[in-house]
């Protein structure tokens, strides 16, 4: 089975986001860059996947040459094989990434042979467009369910079943299918020593996407309002606990 | 006219629906414009009351055999005819995840942008819109050059709100032709859910950070949410070491609560934990150091 995971490198803000003056970007001088969650979950998933019944990974990714750092990351937890769509960094709206991508996965495609699966992320870490594998799986004409919290493959069909407010929904895919994945699908393995090494070998194949913007232009960032919260300290080890006490009793939540 | 897909599930409609209808209302009010509604599947057609309250004119009622139970490309390939044949100038839902999913699928097929997660919205020459990035920890203004605008609003941005003076709304026939392939994402099975309290709508969630140490350290915390009437929930440090079930997690990639009291036992706060917990009455933190974000 061949899979492709598709990951996005996004900054790992801390304990708030801020933003260059600008107003166009995070402000990423401080910060690291990792992947959105959901999408570290989709590449485990299809490494399990892999393990399971054979077959191999292939990661990709669209944006600025520091990607490559996300994937070598996702080679060093099992992807064998690296894509790295490369931009001048710059944010590119749903659309235009979406085009992108389904114009390298045909290519891809008809170099190597179809993939089964492709997998993405529920939704991007940063910029949270809820839409990118709804509109490559259109393009490529292949079903597509988004928020898989299971997956599992076998005679060539792709059970998925995802969470909603009534319960479990259950959906069989025939493959080729495209899945949308959430975290807490399965625990993402860290990299072992071996499997770090192994990264550093990995081709990066490189190309740079051409693709028509869309119609959604960023014009600016800014940060919500602050709350207004008022901070009481309520004392320190268990001489706080009778203030604990009396606060929930005044909160009505002791019964 | 805007038009507002109607979410719901084999009939019962979501309560969080109503934000996407009042937001096509407030959109309509910018511009003298009227506000029609999409329900898709037969079992939804008791809703046209509900949504006559909430200022809705007409109802497409979508009928079809592929309608009966959810599934994410028919539903957004009904959309994508209305749209075809409604002409409406915007099309809205709910941004809950099946909101932004069926948008999404409609705007693929009709190849305009689909806006997720909108709290402000003035449509003029272009369509000017505040979103929500980050799951909620930083705003996007954004310009959208579209015919129709396709977009959510945020869940929980916008309380949903019934029309002051509401007439009665007008059952319309819609009939979509669908191709029976799209059959292959209708929902195959389900596993109905055992009702119980959950963590999205608990009065008292004790949670648990790194600073618990261990699987075992949420021993007490399991005991101080039993005896309140409430549950457990964690932060991602939590999961990632496999100390709770990623269910409990709080935050941007976990659950939003919004519970009367939150019990923060060793979560530092970051960020994308604190958009999930900001909506909670109180925060009682316990925190060994006192800078803590959270603190
Ligand atoms: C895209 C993205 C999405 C994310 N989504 C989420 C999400 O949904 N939910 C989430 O929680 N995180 C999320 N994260 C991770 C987040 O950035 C933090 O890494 C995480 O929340 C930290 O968890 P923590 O507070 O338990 O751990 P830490 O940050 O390590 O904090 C531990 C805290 O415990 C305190 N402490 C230590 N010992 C004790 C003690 N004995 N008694 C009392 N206090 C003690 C410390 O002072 C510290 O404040 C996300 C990250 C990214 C990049
Ligand atoms: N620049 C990108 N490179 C690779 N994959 C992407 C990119 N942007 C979005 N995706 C994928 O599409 C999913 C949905 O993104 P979005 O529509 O932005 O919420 C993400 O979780 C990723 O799997």
């Amino acid at each position: 089975m061949k899979i492709l995971v598709c990951v996005k490198r996004v900054p790992a803000p801390g304990a708030r986001i801020n933003i260059t003056a600008d107003e166009q970007a995070v402000d990423t001088a401080f910060l690291g860059f990792t992947t959105s969650p959901h999408e570290e979950c989709a590449l485990e998933a299809a490494v399990q996947l892999v393990e399971a019944g054979g077959g191999e990974v292939t990661v990709l990714t669209l944006g600025p040459a520091e990607a490559e750092e996300q994937l070598r990351y996702a080679a060093s937890v099992g992807a064998t094989n690296a894509v790295l769509l490369a931009t001048d960094g710059s944010d590119w709206d749903p659309q235009r990434t979406a085009r992108a991508i389904t114009k390298a996965v045909v290519d891809l495609e008809a170099a190597d042979g179809p993939f089964d699966l492709i997998l993405f992320g529920n939704e991007s870490a940063d910029s949270g467009g809820f839409q990118v594998g709804i509109r490559v799986a259109h393009a490529l004409g292949r079903p597509m369910v988004n928020g898989a919290k299971g997956i599992n493959v076998a005679d060539g069909m792709a059970e998925v079943w995802r969470e909603a407010d009534a319960g479990r929904e259950v959906y069989r895919l025939q493959l080729p299918a495209v899945v949308g994945v959430k975290e807490g699908i399965n625990l993402p393995r860290y990299p072992t020593m071996k499997g770090r090494l192994a990264s550093k070998k990995v081709q990066v194949a490189t190309t740079r996407p051409t693709a028509d913007p869309g119609g959604q232009q960023m014009v600016r960032l800014r940060a919500p309002a602050e709350q207004a919260s008022k901070t009481v300290v309520l004392g320190s080890g268990v001489d706080a606990a009778p203030a604990v006490v009396d606060l929930l009793e005044s909160l009505g939540v002791l019964k | 006219m805007i038009l507002a897909v109607i979410e719901h599930d084999r009939g019962s409609i979501a309560a969080a629906a109503f934000e996407g209808v009042t937001a096509a209302a407030r959109l309509a009010a910018q511009h003298d414009d009227t506000v029609e509604a999409l329900t898709i599947g037969e079992s939804a057609d008791a809703l046209v009351e509900d949504l006559a309250k909430y200022g809705v004119d007409a109802v497409h009622q979508a009928h079809h055999d592929l309608l009966g139970d959810y599934g994410p490309e028919a539903w957004g390939e009904v959309v994508a005819q209305a749209v075809d044949r409604l002409h409406p100038t915007a099309v809205v839902a709910t941004g809950t995840d099946r909101g932004n999913e069926i948008l999404a699928q409609a705007a693929a097929r009709l190849d305009v942008p689909m806006i997720a997660n909108c709290i402000e919205f003035t449509l003029g020459d272009t369509f000017d819109v505040t979103r929500v990035r980050w799951g909620g920890s930083l705003l996007e203004h954004a310009r959208v050059d579209a015919s129709p605008v396709l977009f959510t609003v945020a869940h929980h941005a916008i309380d949903a709100r019934p029309a002051q003076s509401a007439g009665a709304a007008e059952p319309r026939p819609f009939n979509p032709e669908l191709d029976p392939s799209l059959a292959r994402t209708v929902v195959a099975d389900r596993v109905e859910r055992v009702a119980g309290i959950t963590l999205s709508t608990a009065p008292v969630v004790v949670g648990g950070g790194r600073g618990v140490g261990s699987a075992e350290g949420f021993a007490s915390l399991q005991e101080l949410a039993e005896l309140l009437g409430g549950v457990v929930g964690c932060s991602r440090a939590v999961t990632n070491n496999g100390w709770r079930n990623h269910t409990d997690q709080v935050g941007q990639t976990g659950t939003r609560i919004a519970p009367d009291v939150y019990f923060a036992c060793g979560i530092s706060g970051a960020i994308q934990h604190w958009v999930g917990a900001m909506a909670s009455k109180n925060i009682v933190a316990i925190n060994t150091d006192p800078n803590a974000n959270m603190v």
